[in-house]
């Protein structure tokens, strides 16, 4: 494991909305940090030995870094795009590698599974090809044209519908997902999970949602994600082993996974190896 | 009937699992329990003082304990779940439903210190969680010897509903349930059943269902 390569890079500690004067006492990558609303309302962020560390507030949340950021946060247009609700779905704790965290959200063959009724359902398992790139000019992993049947593919879903997705991984525990926006087919809704990294084996997930739906109620559509999300909890807790294997030899990927083979080699080209297995055990 | 319903809090699962057991229709009004703390504002506490969920209204009754709201979905659509035929099963179903209040405070308080970073000494609510658990088991096994399949009686009752949900959702207040056969065999017997329904963390028994069929010429 070696942090130097992450340590540079901004994550998610906590909701805008809940900033306080009291803090939140929180953890960055096995350091303890604390996340306050100072005197001015600014958002401020400090590690262990009181060092003040960058801050920016953006899609929802505040951002921190235990280094120093190279790149400015990655870009979410569809964030500034008016008619759009902005959706805080909350914080949840998962006992996993937060690049498994990640690389769960990338996957879709588990749908019809883990989602049953929901965003797939038996006999509908089949994962059609779909494009797979690492964009090297904004070095982001990027999935498009992928295909997949769901019951109720949103909560303005009714009725069972063949969604088209598009996934992106723009940093290494954050991803953002594109998917058919049933009330308006010209947009995409904006799905993220924003995954902030305690430990190598130990993560807290705050799911955030850019979407167009002006009927459903708030809570339906905080409901809905944390449905999904949860049901996804139970099964990364029980993955093994707990880092997530770069190095070939530990899992073999099918087809259906080529989304994580290409995030894998992303991070292992850039030396993403925080709650990273390096060689097969 | 209106249930004021988490779709993550097992005590509001425990309602809505025996009205889909009992065919009862329930109209569910969703509460942003988390991250939005509805529970704690003016509208909900007007209704519940202790600032908890569920909250069932049905015209003038208002119960905000779960065993009561069991125990009135029960009496309404289908009496036979509470067990009333003998002084012992009557007993037992009210000793079960007394003692799931144990699996509220340390299995659900261990899953929210664990799931939704509340505050709690995790590894006492963990440790009592394995007592509870404990307990359990040991009733199980009672019952199986005097050839009694559920917790109460030799059929489902309003005392089975009430401890299934923390106890099956253990695992994500990090308390394995490998331990403990007898309750793994009564998980799997209330997940069979028909009807059932699944929370998040509480998966449906796959094997259970119809094998797949693929029309000719469907994707």
């Amino acid at each position: 494991m070696t942090m130097q390569a992450m340590i540079d890079e901004w994550y998610p500690v906590g909701l805008a909305s809940e900033l306080d004067q009291t803090g939140r006492a929180t953890a960055l990558m096995g350091e303890p940090i604390e996340v306050v609303c100072d005197e001015n309302g600014d958002a401020k962020v400090t590690g262990s030995n009181g060092r003040v560390l960058p801050v920016r507030v953006r899609y929802g949340h505040v951002w921190s870094s235990l280094g120093a950021p190279k790149k400015e946060l990655f870009p979410i247009p569809e964030a500034d795009q008016p008619g759009r609700r902005f959706v805080d779905v909350g914080v949840v704790r998962v006992r996993c590698s937060p690049l498994r965290a990640i690389e769960n959200f990338l996957d879709i063959a588990h749908f019809p599974f883990v989602h049953t009724d929901i965003l797939g359902a038996e006999p509908h398992t089949e994962v059609q090809n779909y494009k797979v790139e690492i964009r090297e000019d904004v070095d982001e992993v990027w999935a498009t044209q992928v295909k997949f049947y769901q019951p109720q593919a949103a909560k303005s879903a009714s009725g069972g519908i063949t969604t088209e997705y598009m996934y992106r991984v723009p940093a290494p525990t954050c991803s953002v997902l594109y998917k058919t926006c049933p009330p308006r087919p010209s947009e995409w809704d904006v799905i993220t999970l924003f995954v902030q990294p305690l430990a190598e084996d130990l993560c807290d997930v705050w799911p955030w949602m850019a979407l167009f739906d002006d009927t459903t109620s708030l809570t339906d559509l905080i409901h809905f994600q944390q449905t999904i999300f949860l049901q996804d909890r139970s099964i990364l807790e029980n993955q093994i082993p707990r880092l997530l294997p770069l190095d070939p030899g530990m899992e073999i990927p099918t087809r259906a996974d080529l989304t994580s083979v290409a995030y894998r080699r992303w991070l292992k080209r850039h030396n993403y190896t925080y709650g990273a297995q390096l060689v097969a055990q | 009937m209106k249930l004021y319903d988490y779709i993550l809090s097992p005590s509001c699962y425990k309602v809505r699992l025996m009205a889909a057991l009992t065919g009862v229709t329930l109209d569910i009004r969703p509460v942003d329990f988390h991250p939005g703390a509805e529970h704690k504002g003016a509208e909900l506490l007007a209704l519940n003082p202790a600032g908890s969920i569920p909250i069932f209204v049905d015209g003038d009754l208002i119960l905000t304990e779960s065993s009561a709201i069991l125990v009135y979905l029960a009496a309404k659509a289908a009496p036979e779940w509470l067990a009333v035929a003998s002084a012992e099963e009557a007993a037992r179903v009210q000793q079960w439903l007394s003692f799931s209040g144990r699996l509220t405070a340390s299995l659900g308080g261990a899953r929210l210190t664990e799931m939704l970073l509340r505050p709690g000494d995790i590894g006492a609510l963990q440790a009592q969680g394995v007592l509870a658990l404990r307990e359990l088991e040991a009733g199980l096994v009672e019952q199986s010897l005097r050839g009694m399949r559920f917790l109460a009686a030799n059929r489902l009752t309003v005392a089975d509903i009430a401890c299934f949900p923390y106890v099956a959702l253990a695992p994500d207040g990090g308390v394995s349930l490998d331990p403990y056969p007898a309750i793994r065999l009564w998980s799997r017997a209330l997940r069979g059943l028909d009807h059932f329904i699944e929370m998040p963390g509480i998966h449906r028994l796959h094997e259970l269902k119809p094998e797949p069929h693929i029309e000719a010429g469907e994707a």
